[in-house]
């Protein structure tokens, strides 16, 4: 202890210093702590009566962060709603907590608390899947930040229990539209710029590493311009003894794969504030695919022999978070010295919080090093042992002899002061549609389908290797020539099993869109779960056995009504997840994604929810895809069309504003999944194709253009609220819940069967038949033709948009 | 009946070892994933296996050009692969693979060696996955293609896989000696440009082989075609013949019996 007093020349004083001065301290060194951590912090240090060090400091505020510790969804909230107000003591626990641990499902094998959330697969397989943002780092370096969020949570997913084999990575994106020619702050990118860097840096690393790359979206919006939101997500198979870890005193402290350089410094306290043109350049890592790969196969090789008692990978923070993580309940002490370094000459904190990437820390029972090093030496993979864990309840660091860090794990897991935020939602009147000029539904229809939102992602997808491992059977891009959008990718794992046998298979789909979180975020969340089983449901999974992931990014919770937005949309995942029966396994938030524009005021983006859901396929030969597959088959509609265009596509490209959000009954939409699942695995499906962005008009015209034949509709069969009377609102309403699905002639009325007695609140209407003739053909309400559209041009139109603007 | 020993090559950034191993194990091979390092160190050696399957991915990061380094490295370690060549075991080089066999001078095969032919990125300037149509030469005695139609479909992902001969010469001497296996071609059969060559490769190259026929490379993924679920118009019912991929790997384990 003595070596850390004051005459240590790596002190840090900060014993009777003023607010403001460690303001000042906290600014200079991207500490990112608050008035109040800090008062907690002199505290501490009072008691001990002794100055913090460096590293100390470093690590508090590290493993304080937003980033780390999720304060603003575990702290608690004065919430205002209307003219209730309420404490909210832990919103996280209040909403998808206690919703995912009302459902009780046997299925679910670990959840919140490793690092992704592992449902069962099959009888001897567990599924992890865990999905991150990266958005700070892809602002500041495109390429880099892609590639290193790629990585990072593929390391999550490597030291998830005892390690899982990545077998699917997911990506989606929000950007600025990439056709933006208004001026940008200094040091921001142009939103193309961004784009192709992320793509870039997603493909490079993706492939590398022989992960396919088969899931995901883009959503465009100017709100993005400044904070790009890149969600990257890795699912695994791991053996279901894998799924448990163990840390025991006595433990070597193993770290694995990358060196230590000063890449990635203050990733973590960085990322929690606002993104600005200050943002140290430092704090984006450098990726390196190959070097992650040699970890994952020496990893997993050395997990298989049972050489190691847990494992957690190094991400936000470093040795930092990660040894201090898997010390948590029993302590750690550490030799800096031991680290293999990219450069001789860093500092003692600089070792402990880089964020290096491609690094992983292991609990070695000391038996086992000799086998574990021969198993890493194999794979010409750098292993060296840092320290050992303890029994001392200390997180202890040394370097060469000195002491950096001497800190109690009490209070450095649970000495963060809980501050209470303010928060208000005050709900939106209903405001009737208005603005924007009407337009003729075929030219409408031409405008949304070669809209930004909805146009072909061939352009990205193409560069991705989604064949890898070779258990893409249902792909991203299908139909007749391979280029249709699907509603999501059937992957059948044997590469990670083994067995070329047993097709189960699984499924992952995803939800988003922030323009319904515009007029109100609780209904965007419920839809955003809704959009995420309608793709599962529409490629065979099982949506009774989905499991959800959440990612909340948000602008800055300081203010009380992106905090209030934040909490509506929380409320809406925990509503969600009871009424379609659907747990919650993992997530995550990231917020301060906010920044000044050109002219020097606040842009916060629009509150974001991307849903991701996982559902096994049992029969990934009975999988469906999108395409219409012949002539004269009955198209029927599943779903009831509601007056819902507020937040849809139809008013954007009117310009339009107002009308009602999309409202889910959970209830009625899990029944009517259900039954088609039923029906699917009967065989009586032959497409289908849930209806979002766009409406029925769309679905229909993406259905057929991918299978090359057309179809007539008969609106007035549409099943529906009977106050409809507009044929546009039946075309472009984007109510939740709905599939338009192709049945053969002959098996109507087995498909039918399955939306009976156990599905009452399933509405199915046959709603028209697929012709010969590539032409979409809609009957309006008046009984007169009030669409009709050469399927040939919709599908150039959507094929275009996207290369016209990219090359 | 012993199952003929498939040894496939591993080294960092190969990733396609696992789906190609079931799918020699599924037609009656006993794969074993061998990493250059075993093989350096003498631990384990070529001549005890049947086939040598070197699989795709990107072996070292295809740092200083795909397949370069491993390709050193196979030519340093491997010495006895010429004589296992020679011997007319079966080698396949699937993508990284092929690149690695053509690097090494396996492919286009010549007496001395010498690489003769390589590759580069892509026309469109991209990584790219599809599948292609490809025409099987039927002149040719490559033995992965016995029995094969001689349209098929494999999908392709690559982002260097333009094939570049070192001389125009070069190339009336592949088609003399019938070395060319495999063309990408339009589904009609027309050897035509862009997306239906994907990378550009002379004379729409996709795989070429040795005149023995025993060693085959190309740039297409047969561990990717080994059921008739992974065709992409499975759904549609439209493609009924064997999975192209799971019969190459069955001709190559059959001819090692």
């Amino acid at each position: 202890m003595s070596q850390l007093a004051e005459t240590n020349p790596a002190s840090f004083p900060i014993l009777g210093k003023s607010t403001k001065e460690l303001r000042v301290l906290s600014d200079s060194r991207h500490l990112s702590l608050s008035d109040a951590e800090w008062a907690a912090i002199q505290a501490h240090y009072k008691t001990l009566k002794r100055e913090p060090s460096l590293a100390e400091i470093e690590t508090i505020a590290q493993t304080w962060s937003e980033h780390c510790k999720h304060k603003t969804f575990t702290s608690p909230i004065r919430y205002t709603e209307g003219k209730k107000t309420r404490t909210i003591k832990n919103l996280f626990q209040e909403t998808i907590v206690a919703a995912t641990g009302a459902l009780k499902k046997p299925w679910c094998l670990s959840l919140f608390k490793d690092n992704a959330g592992v449902v069962a697969f099959g009888k001897k397989w567990a599924l992890a899947f865990k999905v991150e943002t990266h958005n700070h780092p892809s602002a500041l370096e495109p390429y880099g930040g892609a590639a290193t969020g790629v990585g990072g949570v593929v390391r999550d997913i490597l030291g998830v229990g005892l390690g899982a084999k990545p077998v699917l990575n997911t990506d989606t994106f929000c950007f600025g539209r990439p056709d933006w020619t208004g001026a940008l702050p200094e040091g921001s990118h142009h939103p193309t710029r961004t784009l192709r860097g992320v793509v870039a840096g997603v493909r490079d690393y993706g492939n590398r590493m022989g992960i396919p790359t088969a899931g995901g979206g883009i959503w465009f919006d100017d709100d993005y311009r400044l904070n790009p939101l890149v969600f990257c997500g890795t699912v695994g198979l791991m053996p279901r003894w894998a799924v448990k870890k163990e840390v025991k005193p006595g433990d070597l402290i193993v770290t694995v794969g990358g060196r230590t350089g000063r890449d990635g410094l203050h990733g973590a306290t960085f990322s929690s504030a606002n993104l600005g043109a200050d943002a140290p350049s430092s704090a984006v890592q450098i990726g390196h695919a190959i070097q992650e790969k040699r970890v994952l196969d020496a990893l997993l090789a050395a997990r298989d022999k049972k050489l190691y008692g847990s494992v957690t990978d190094c991400g936000a923070g470093g040795f930092s978070s990660a040894i201090g993580e898997l010390g948590a309940s029993c302590g750690a002490r550490v030799r800096l010295e031991a680290a293999p370094l990219k450069a001789s000459d860093l500092d003692s904190w600089e070792i402990w919080l880089s964020e290096s990437q491609e690094r992983m820390v292991l609990a070695v029972p000391p038996k086992n090093l000799k086998a574990l090093e021969t198993v890493f030496a194999a794979e010409g993979c750098e292993l060296a042992v840092l320290g050992e864990f303890t029994k001392t309840g200390r997180l202890e660091v040394t370097h060469h002899g000195c002491v950096v860090v001497d800190l109690d794990m009490g209070f450095l897991h649970t000495g963060l002061p809980r501050a209470e935020r303010a928060a208000v939602w005050n709900a939106p009147a209903s405001v009737k549609p208005a603005g924007g000029a009407s337009k003729k539904p075929s030219e409408a229809l031409r405008e949304m389908i070669g809209h930004l939102n909805v146009c072909s992602r061939e352009w990205v997808i193409r560069q991705y290797d989604h064949e890898v491992q070779g258990g893409a059977i249902v792909k991203p891009l299908q139909g007749v020539r391979h280029d249709g959008p699907g509603d999501a990718c059937v992957i059948w794992p044997h590469a990670a099993t083994g067995d070329m046998e047993d097709f189960s298979c699984f499924a992952v789909g995803h939800g988003l869109n922030p323009d319904y979180g515009r007029i109100d975020p609780y209904w965007m969340a419920l839809a955003a779960v809704d959009e995420a089983l309608r793709n599962l449901t529409c490629v065979g999974a099982d949506p009774a056995r989905a499991a959800l992931l959440d990612n909340f990014c948000w602008a800055s919770p300081e203010d009380p009504k992106q905090l209030g937005a934040l909490i509506r949309a929380a409320e809406g995942c925990r509503d969600a997840a009871k009424g379609f029966g659907a747990p919650f396994i993992s997530g995550k938030d990231s917020l301060f994604n906010q920044s000044k524009d050109e002219k020097g005021k606040d842009l916060p983006i629009p509150g974001t929810l991307l849903v991701s859901a996982v559902a096994p396929v049992p029969d990934g030969r009975k999988a469906v895809t999108m395409d219409f597959k012949g002539p004269g088959n009955a198209l029927y509609l599943i779903g009831r069309t509601n007056d819902e265009l507020g937040g849809s596509l139809y008013h954007r490209v009117l310009g339009r504003t107002g009308g009602e959000v999309p409202k889910v009954s959970p209830a009625a939409a899990i029944d009517g999944f259900k039954a088609l699942h039923a029906a699917m695995t009967r065989g009586h499906v032959l497409s289908a194709h849930d209806l979002s962005e766009g409406g029925l008009a769309l679905c229909a015209a993406e259905m057929g253009f991918t299978g090359e034949f057309g179809c007539l509709l008969d609106l007035d069969e549409c099943p529906r609220d009977p106050r409809i009377y507009s044929n546009e609102t039946l075309l472009f309403s984007e109510s939740p819940s709905r599939i338009l699905v192709e049945v053969k002639p002959e098996n109507e009325s087995a498909f039918l069967r399955h939306f009976g007695k156990s599905a009452k609140s399933a509405m199915v209407r046959r709603v028209g038949q697929t012709t010969a003739n590539p032409i979409l053909k809609v009957t309006g309400l008046e009984g007169t033709t009030c669409l009709e559209e050469s399927l040939k041009e919709l599908k150039e139109a959507w094929q275009t948009a996207l290369p016209k603007i990219l090359g | 009946m012993k199952k003929p020993q498939v040894l496939i090559l591993r080294a960092a950034g190969t990733n396609c070892e696992l789906e190609t191993a079931n799918a020699f194990k599924s037609v009656g091979g006993d794969p074993e994933l061998v990493h250059i390092s075993e093989l350096r160190t003498g631990k384990k050696k070529l001549m005890d296996y049947a086939i040598l399957a070197i699989p795709g991915g990107f072996s070292y990061g295809d740092d200083v050009g795909a397949g370069k380094v491993l390709a050193n490295q196979v030519r340093h370690t491997l010495t006895d692969l010429r004589q296992f060549v020679r011997l007319g075991r079966p080698v396949i080089g699937i993508c990284n693979g092929f690149q690695v066999l053509v690097k090494a001078g396996i492919l286009p095969h010549s007496n001395s060696c010498e690489q003769s032919a390589s590759f580069t990125v892509n026309d469109s300037g991209k990584f790219e996955t599809r599948w292609t149509h490809l025409r099987i030469n039927t002149q040719s005695s490559c033995l992965f293609f016995k029995g094969l139609p001689e349209m098929i479909e494999l999908p392709v992902a690559h982002g260097e896989g333009k094939l570049v001969l070192r001389s125009p010469r070069l190339l009336e001497d592949l088609k003399k000696t019938k070395s060319i296996a495999l063309q990408y071609v339009t589904e009609d059969g027309k050897l035509l440009g862009y997306p239906h060559n994907p990378n550009g490769s002379i004379f729409n190259i996709a795989g070429l082989t040795n005149p023995e026929g025993n060693v085959l490379g190309l740039m297409p993924h047969p561990e990717r075609f080994v059921t008739l679920h992974h065709h992409p118009n499975w759904t549609r019912q439209t493609y009924r013949k064997a999975p192209v991929g799971l019969e190459m790997f069955k001709n190559a384990v059959d001819y090692a019996r």
